[in-house]
């Protein structure tokens, strides 16, 4: 009888506490309805700029800027470099003490903008029109331009410029079609290396399911497209490259990415974005490479782009003063400069022309932003991306249409 | 000390629980108004939605059933192994040994999940090690095939029949349930062996030593050899012990999240996830709380249904005449004789 009144009484302590618990919760709640009207919270509070950092140039580079926009608009804010960005985003939303400004990648906007925890503030921006069609199409969730494109990567081909003169190949050969492609590819095969490498995932493949004029979702990610014969043709074409021995993926050969399959020079050839040029610099020094445009499909020309974007919290306390900080970061000078410091590329026409006379071998990546489409954003669509790698990796042994059929119902499933 | 418990254990676990039954998205405090109690939905979406929840889960299921089903066993024999040799007292230097098996126990798992990941790379030193003896090794963490589909391919068993591959449990085909572990997962398999033995070792010694002699003597007497000694006198008498390790390395391995974390993420091919891990990323990463938070209650009943089979096996029980026949001693005289 002693025991079971103790239990109670502990029980009764737990329910009390817990009660306890969310009338603090439902306190600090009160205020969160402020996401979608136009009002921007302000007031004195410093900023915080919570940012997925490549490395130290970039952490440099985001710090030295925001302490310049600090100093002028006399608002502190300080950068802090995530160790685990998505860990820590969602610890501040849970808290209801988020980050002001942070770094948003496409996967994961379409779930934090349900469930309110970001400023859609896209209509609000005085550059808005100076962004790339594509990009903010790829941060509209809902009809909405929830955050300014921070910069982009797209996808090209990356050449070992050595093993291409010596397979007797001149700037006349760059592959324009896809049996072109599959021809140098032959050619660029030895007994030491194999003409064309990639990571083995939807995130370099899919350039060629852009190229034969599919992709896995419509471009506003509100229809599912995974299945189609495009994309079958795309993911045919590399399994016979695969079959062929011509290509290998950098798994396959050992490598974290096509950028180490080339550096070793195990690949003559590889598919990958822009941020390839810091990693060969910086770890193969030696190696001589050329970037072209990836070969036209059927569809024409087509690559896939990435990017984050600068998100601003519903909860922020000083939204007004986030809004300046990002319209400053979003501009020409800001974003050569960002450029400089760690390889993106400017997510805005305006600094265009700029960039490429800045950086002329890397022109292709930009020649790339007309033509480029993003990945899919619907809220859930990472995860099905995730299952798809998986079984790209053996794709050799598979059959393309089964294993888009598959990817096509959980698509499918997400939109319901 | 009851505030203390309450506090920072029954009432996270109080709302991890009612985060399972509610659309929280990770927005403020679970208890707020806006959040909505939704039944079991959670627990249909990864248990029969039919869709990529259930077949991630039904996969970390299988990769960690076969986690434990390998690790559990085998780490307890090989601790348990290394215990009795290190225990004999004609062995030199076993303070030497004693020290030398519990240090991976202390070192941290990130730091070996690291240092395994180098060992076993493509080209790594395990690889080499093979090429010596004429095995091309496997690209170990790559590698997604099952170590029992890669068996019965050497049988030029490639798929598996239609009664297997057409139906299945929790999205994953019954064929796929007994791929085994993938090659990436025995790799982990063999590190957590390697590590949590030393741990075990160290509990299995205290026993040992606490163990009196005359038993032992008196089945000398008896004329028993050291292989009957051990299997009917030592074992029998370590059996709380035994229980602890079982149900220690249960814990554990139902658990496993750092090795993941740090090596590979779930990859390749998903075969490396696990329910823990899955939980993280499902919150964490998807914004799918009530998933997480509802994977992290049904791997709590696994684990505990677990421990009361093993503890409903290793009971207490009288010994069947069958069994006790080979205790009886080798002499010729009747157990009951000369008192008539």
């Amino acid at each position: 009888m002693q025991r079971r009144t103790r239990w109670l009484a502990s029980g009764a302590l737990a329910v009390a506490t817990a009660l306890a618990l969310s009338a603090c919760g439902s306190g600090f709640s009160g205020s969160s309805s402020t996401s979608t009207s136009g009002a921007l919270t302000s007031s004195k509070k410093p900023l915080t700029v919570l940012i997925g950092s490549s490395g130290p140039a970039e952490t440099k580079a985001v710090t030295s800027a925001v302490g310049d926009w600090s100093k002028s608009s006399g608002t502190d804010a300080k950068v802090l470099a995530a160790n685990n960005l998505d860990q820590q985003l969602a610890q501040g939303f849970a808290a209801k003490k988020p980050a002001d400004v942070f770094y948003l990648s496409t996967g994961a906007l379409a779930g934090y903008a349900s469930n309110g925890d970001l400023l859609s503030y896209g209509s609000m921006l005085s550059n808005k029109s100076d962004f790339y069609p594509s990009l903010v199409k790829s941060f509209t969730y809902n009809g909405q331009l929830y955050c300014a494109p921070k910069d982009f990567s797209t996808l090209q081909l990356v050449i070992n410029t050595d093993m291409w003169k010596a397979a007797g190949l001149t700037s006349s050969d760059y592959p324009k079609t896809w049996d072109q492609l599959e021809a140098v590819a032959k050619k660029l095969t030895t007994s030491s290396h194999v003409g064309l490498s990639m990571n083995g995932q939807y995130e370099r493949m899919g350039a060629f399911m852009v190229q034969a004029g599919g992709n896995l979702m419509n471009a506003d990610s509100t229809k599912a497209t995974a299945n189609s014969a495009a994309n079958v043709s795309a993911l045919t074409y590399l399994k016979k490259l695969l079959n062929e021995g011509v290509m290998k993926t950098a798994k396959d050969l050992g490598q974290g990415d096509g950028g180490q399959a080339l550096g070793t020079g195990q690949a003559a050839m590889t598919v990958e974005g822009n941020w390839v040029q810091g990693e060969l610099s910086n770890d193969y020094p030696n190696v001589k490479y050329t970037v072209v445009q990836l070969p036209a499909g059927k569809a024409g020309m087509g690559t896939l782009q990435f990017s984050n974007c600068w998100g601003i919290a519903a909860d922020s306390p000083n939204q007004k003063a986030a809004l300046k900080l990002v319209e400053q970061l979003t501009t020409k000078q800001d974003q050569l400069a960002f450029s400089k410091a760690f390889g993106v590329m400017p997510s805005i026409k305006s600094a265009a022309s700029e960039w490429k006379s800045e950086n002329p071998a890397s022109a292709a990546f930009l020649e790339g932003a007309s033509y480029a489409q993003g990945v899919p954003t619907a809220k859930g669509s990472a995860d099905v991306v995730t299952n798809l790698d998986s079984q790209l990796e053996s794709l050799a042994t598979s059959d393309p249409k089964t294993l888009l059929d598959q990817t096509q119902k959980n698509l499918q499933a997400l939109l319901k | 000390m009851l505030i203390l418990l309450g506090l920072f254990l029954v009432i996270p676990v109080l709302m991890a629980l009612w985060v399972s039954f509610s659309d929280w998205g990770g927005n403020g405090s679970p208890f707020s108004g806006n959040v909505h109690f939704v039944g079991t939905q959670n627990y249909q979406s990864i248990l029969s939605g039919g869709g990529l929840a259930e077949q991630n889960f039904g996969t970390s299921l299988r990769n960690n059933a076969w986690y434990v089903v390998l690790v559990v066993p085998i780490q307890t024999a090989v601790s348990l192994f290394l215990a009795v040799m290190v225990n004999r007292a004609v062995l030199r230097g076993r303070g030497f040994f004693r020290t030398a098996f519990y240090f991976p126990s202390v070192t941290s798992s990130v730091a070996i999940t690291v240092l395994w990941l180098f060992l076993f790379s493509t080209t790594g030193a395990i690889n080499k090690v093979l090429s010596w003896v004429g095995i091309h090794g496997p690209n170990w963490f790559n590698d997604p095939d099952g170590i029992l589909h890669l068996f019965l391919g050497l049988f030029g068993v490639q798929s598996g029949p239609a009664s297997l591959t057409s139906s299945g449990f929790l999205g994953v085909t019954w064929w796929d349930w007994l791929a085994g572990p993938s090659v990436a997962m025995s790799a982990f398999i063999l590190m957590a062996v390697f590590t949590t033995s030393g741990t075990f070792i160290l509990l299995f010694i205290a026993a040992l030593q606490n163990l009196g002699g005359d038993i032992q003597e008196a089945a000398m007497i008896d004329g028993a050899n050291g292989w009957q000694r051990f299997w009917r006198i030592t074992l029998p008498q370590l059996r709380p012990t035994l229980f602890t390790v079982l149900t220690l390395g249960l814990i554990g391995c139902w658990q496993v999240f750092d090795q993941i974390y740090t090596g590979t993420q779930g990859a390749p091919g998903n075969t490396t996830l696990t329910p823990a891990y899955l939980s993280y990323t499902s919150a964490f990463t998807n914004q799918a709380w009530g998933q997480g938070a509802a994977i992290a209650f049904i791997l709590f009943v696994i684990i505990v249904a677990f421990t009361i089979l093993q503890r409903w096996i290793l009971r207490e029980r009288t010994v069947s005449k069958r069994r006790m026949r080979a205790y009886l001693p080798k002499t010729e005289v009747p157990l009951e004789g000369g008192s008539r």
